[in-house]
């Protein structure tokens, strides 16, 4: 085997091609959160102190779903990439590091698909 | 050395933050880092509340209580800045990733405009908040 470094060894032979997926990737719910954001955050002041009821009819009333379930989606999504770079930076040993990175994708999945049903719940529940 | 680490784990971890000189735009870099992680939090706080709310009524009343006491008023006042914060600064990361406004003039204005900006929609959202419900949680 010959003696390199880990540049030496990569340098001529390309790139690994899905870089500029993976950037996109990134910045996609980042630029969708910005208007669902402040969307959301225009309705949850009218919603601040509000009771189950008045709560419940928002969720359900026209287009909200939807645009929840959106907000939900791209909220957690960039929260686990954002998170994910993050710890690649500050988390010291392979190892930890994709054991913490793992853990962040987890907990995102969770957790958001949990906040998706219950949008469901709340449109299409009894 | 009790313990030998391999030449991966024992590489030093970026950013060096003790050794920059404080300076505008990498305090509002840390920031933006800051902000970004402890909303990943606010995520948590949000699916706490619609899934309460997905529960049922009782769930719901005391998700509600617990987010309107003066401690759960603290936090989402702290999480609103954040999200101004992160979402403005954001926009500045978009206009730099399209290639614009890398000089260092540019730089700080952006990145003053973003803090000034962030202050007042945090402000606007909370007064119009306590305008709406009289100050009752």
């Amino acid at each position: 085997m010959k003696r390199q470094s880990h540049l030496g060894r990569a340098l001529g032979l390309g790139s690994t091609n899905d870089g500029v997926s993976t950037w996109w990737a990134e910045r996609l719910p980042a630029i969708a959160l910005v208007p669902l954001t402040l969307w959301f955050i225009y309705y949850a002041v009218g919603l601040a102190g509000a009771d189950y009821q008045t709560v419940r009819s928002w969720v359900g009333k026209d287009g909200n779903p939807v645009l929840l379930i959106l907000f939900i989606y791209c909220m957690f999504q960039h929260g686990q990439m954002g998170l994910k770079v993050v710890l690649e930076d500050y988390v010291g040993g392979e190892r930890n590091k994709l054991i913490a990175i793992v853990l962040a994708k987890f907990v995102a999945a969770l957790f958001g698909l949990s906040s998706i049903f219950a949008v469901l719940r709340l449109t299409f529940g009894s | 050395m009790a313990t030998r680490k391999t030449a991966a784990e024992s590489r030093p971890l970026s950013p060096h933050l003790q050794v920059y000189r404080p300076q505008i735009t990498s305090f509002l870099s840390i920031v933006h880092r800051l902000t970004g992680v402890a909303l990943t939090a606010g995520a948590l706080l949000f699916s706490y509340w619609i899934i309460s709310a997905g529960y049922g009524e009782d769930a719901y009343n005391r998700a509600q209580s617990l987010l309107g006491s003066w401690f759960g008023q603290l936090v989402m006042f702290g999480f609103t800045f954040a999200i101004f914060y992160h979402l403005c600064n954001g926009i500045r990361h978009m206009a730099w990733d399209a290639g614009r406004g890398y000089d260092m003039p540019t730089l700080r204005k952006s990145g003053w405009v973003v803090v000034v900006v962030s202050l007042s929609l945090t402000a606007l959202t909370w007064i119009a908040a306590y305008s709406q419900t009289g100050g009752a949680s």
